[in-house]
């Protein structure tokens, strides 16, 4: 059996109340951080941990707390990123639903190693029942005295408290996030200047995921260097996939990081195989964003070399032949998958989250969409495979925040990997459209 | 997206709702009170039958003496809340990539043939609206759909049967956005 960490207690009974969550040994982090630690002594332990942010990018969390800035006088922030909207990613759901003890623990030791006395945690709007969950949470341990003033006599003061959006994949970038807490349009800042230095009410503001303040707890409870001797390399600890797609069982899974691919799809422990006896296609490991793998660049690298769930193995060979871990969002396709439907159907998902500020990103986004549409729909010529790659380029790295990049990743995968399945398209307008089902057999104007 | 000035219908929070929306003020510091505007309109367009009028971003404004400008910037911009009347239940798909690889695009279709209405359509007799929206972090659960609060996972054409059954028998909760 794999270890848990952050998962070990999920399934206990009662374990959202602050009685079973502290019997379990909850609120142990922040007796040990505010009783025996320094802010800084706790910044170094998750240094040694290794830990690096589960939101997608994959910083070293501990670095980017070294970073904020800390002028005197100006209060500083720390704003847990609860907005997971990436497709494929539900992991920070399962974990604040059925633990929401942890992220406040988290949010507590956290806070007081940046020294931030007010801190919030920004949830996407459709998580409204978790908004209440994370609520009743903090109320339950502002009474144990875990929040509000002089925390267990130690002097240290903090504030917990959630804030919510309303629909805006946009809003998980961490300074459009920044503006949706503000209250207003959720439309990334220029940087510089970073959030470390002026982020939320233009004061220094650390935005870290779910998961990765959660992780914060056993790093101090059990010590830096216990983290790091889980995992593999630089990919330390343990990591939430949230596994979709064809498969067996679908779910939230905590995998040490360095379990073989091939493991993760076919053992009874995690996705339980194909379902239907199918064969595996393809394979999206770190949520949409990331590049699409054909089946055979996902059990193994290019080289032949077995594939790890690991920030490294993933993304062996770069974009060419490997992927990202992302955020953990692991989407898996079967033999009958559409390859152009569904890299048209996540193009429709950026051109719509687009926030329209950039015009490489706004335009660029619903070219892509449009064409994929016609492609997709038997309307497709052979030119517009080139074209798709093309407008592709031209978004990439010209645009104010990654959204740019993350729609324009994945087509350009596609097609790398999957370039006959778009030719087969031009050429077989007829076949493709009687191949698929449900929207595809609509006229393309009534889907606008 | 324009504001649907079909309404002269005036809106104004209940009393418990404005003690709410005030009360949110506190946890933001001095003169930053704006943080509350998104939880505010939530709980506007619950109380004005699902949809944010234009005298409902009014008074909105007022009460977070704000712009009214300044509310309709953040009301456009957010796919949840809805600038022209819906239906009493709206039934949301996902239909991003991993739902729809599990079957939402075929669920949506029996659902619109079900109740004879197309995407952003309500029924005539106001009960039921369409829309389809974007992942809503239940991947692994597809196909699936959120009303008021609450997800309905695992979706299959039986269970919408029942489910739009049960609306009509009033037996489905739709949750709430006022503290609980
Ligand atoms: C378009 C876009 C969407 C994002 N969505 C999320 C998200 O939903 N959750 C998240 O934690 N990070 C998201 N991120 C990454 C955040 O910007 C940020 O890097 C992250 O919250 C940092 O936390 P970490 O260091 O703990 O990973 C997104 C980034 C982009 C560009
Ligand atoms: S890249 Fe796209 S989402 Fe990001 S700021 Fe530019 S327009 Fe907005
Ligand atoms: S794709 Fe439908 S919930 Fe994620």
């Amino acid at each position: 059996m794999a270890r848990k960490l952050l998962l070990e207690h999920a399934h206990v009974e009662g374990i959202s109340t602050y009685e079973v969550y502290r019997k379990h040994g909850g609120y142990r982090s922040v007796e040990k951080a505010l009783k025996t630690m320094t802010p800084d002594e706790v910044v170094e332990e998750v240094k040694k941990s290794g830990l690096r942010g589960r939101g997608g990018a994959g910083f070293p969390t501990g670095m980017k707390w070294s970073f904020l800035a800390k002028p005197e006088g100006v209060p500083r922030y720390l704003v847990c990123n609860a907005d997971e909207s990436e497709p494929g990613t539900f992991k920070d759901r399962y974990l604040m639903e059925k633990i929401p003890h942890l992220l406040v623990e988290g949010m507590i030791t956290a806070s007081y190693a940046l020294g931030a006395n007010t801190s919030y945690i920004y949830i996407r709007g459709e998580y409204s029942w978790i908004l209440f969950i994370l609520e009743k949470a903090i109320a339950e341990a502002y009474n144990a005295g875990w929040l509000g003033k002089n925390i267990m006599g130690t002097g240290y003061n903090l504030d917990l408290y959630v804030n919510i959006g309303a629909g805006a994949y946009i809003c998980g970038e961490e300074t459009a996030l920044i503006e949706s807490l503000e209250g207003k349009r959720g439309n990334p800042r220029i940087k510089p200047p970073f959030p470390a230095v002026k982020g939320l009410w233009q004061s220094p503001t650390v935005v870290n995921n779910v998961e990765t303040i959660a992780a914060v707890v056993p790093i101090i409870n059990d010590g830096g260097d216990e983290y790091a001797k889980i995992g593999l390399g630089r990919s330390t600890g343990t990591k939430l996939i949230s596994a979709s797609g064809n498969i067996n069982r679908p779910g939230v899974y905590e995998i040490e990081l360095n379990v073989p691919v091939e493991e993760f799809i076919y053992s009874d422990e995690y996705c339980g195989g194909i379902k239907n006896g199918k064969r595996l296609k393809a394979c999206v490991p770190g949520g949409s964003s990331v590049p699409i793998l054909p089946h055979y660049l996902v059990c193994k690298t290019a080289s032949g070399e077995q594939r790890l769930m690991t920030y490294e193995s993933l993304s062996d060979g770069g974009f060419a032949t490997g992927s990202m871990l992302g955020s953990g969002g692991f989407i898996v396709y079967d033999e009958d998958q559409c390859i152009v439907r569904n890299t048209w159907n996540f193009s429709r998902f950026y051109a719509h989250e687009s926030c329209g500020q950039c015009s490489p990103c706004r335009e660029g986004t619903s070219w892509m969409e449009k064409v994929l549409r016609r492609m997709e729909h038997g309307e497709g010529k052979m030119s517009d495979i080139d074209l798709l790659a093309d407008v592709a380029k031209k978004i990439e790295g010209n645009t104010i925040c990654p959204l740019g990049d993350a729609a324009a990743w994945p087509v350009n995968a596609a097609i790398r990997h999957f370039r006959e399945e778009f030719e087969w398209h031009v050429k077989e307008p007829k076949l493709c459209m009687e191949r698929n089902f449900g929207l595809a057999s609509e006229p393309v104007a009534a889907q606008q | 997206m324009h504001p649907n000035l079909n309404t002269d219908t005036p809106f104004k929070y209940s009393e418990a709702a404005k003690a709410e929306v005030l009360g949110l003020f506190n946890k933001y510091p001095e003169g930053r009170h704006k943080s509350a505007l998104i939880r505010a309109l939530h709980i506007a367009q619950e109380e004005n039958n699902g949809w944010l009028s234009v005298p409902a971003m009014e008074h909105v404004a007022e009460v977070l003496r704000i712009t009214p400008i300044e509310v309709f910037e953040v009301a456009s911009f957010y796919s949840m809340f809805n600038l022209a009347p819906v239906g009493k239940y709206v039934l949301e798909f996902c239909h991003t990539g991993p739902c729809a690889i599990e079957g939402a695009e075929r669920i949506i279709e029996y659902t619109k043939h079900k109740l004879g209405i197309g995407k952003n359509e309500t029924t005539p007799d106001g009960m039921f609206t369409i829309k389809q929206v974007e992942c809503l972090g239940a991947c692994g659960y597809a196909p699936m759909m959120q009303v008021g609060e609450f997800y309905h996972e695992h979706l299959t054409e039986s269970k919408i049967d029942q489910f739009i059954e049960d609306c009509r028998a009033g037996k489905i909760n739709k949750g709430t956005w006022k503290m609980h």
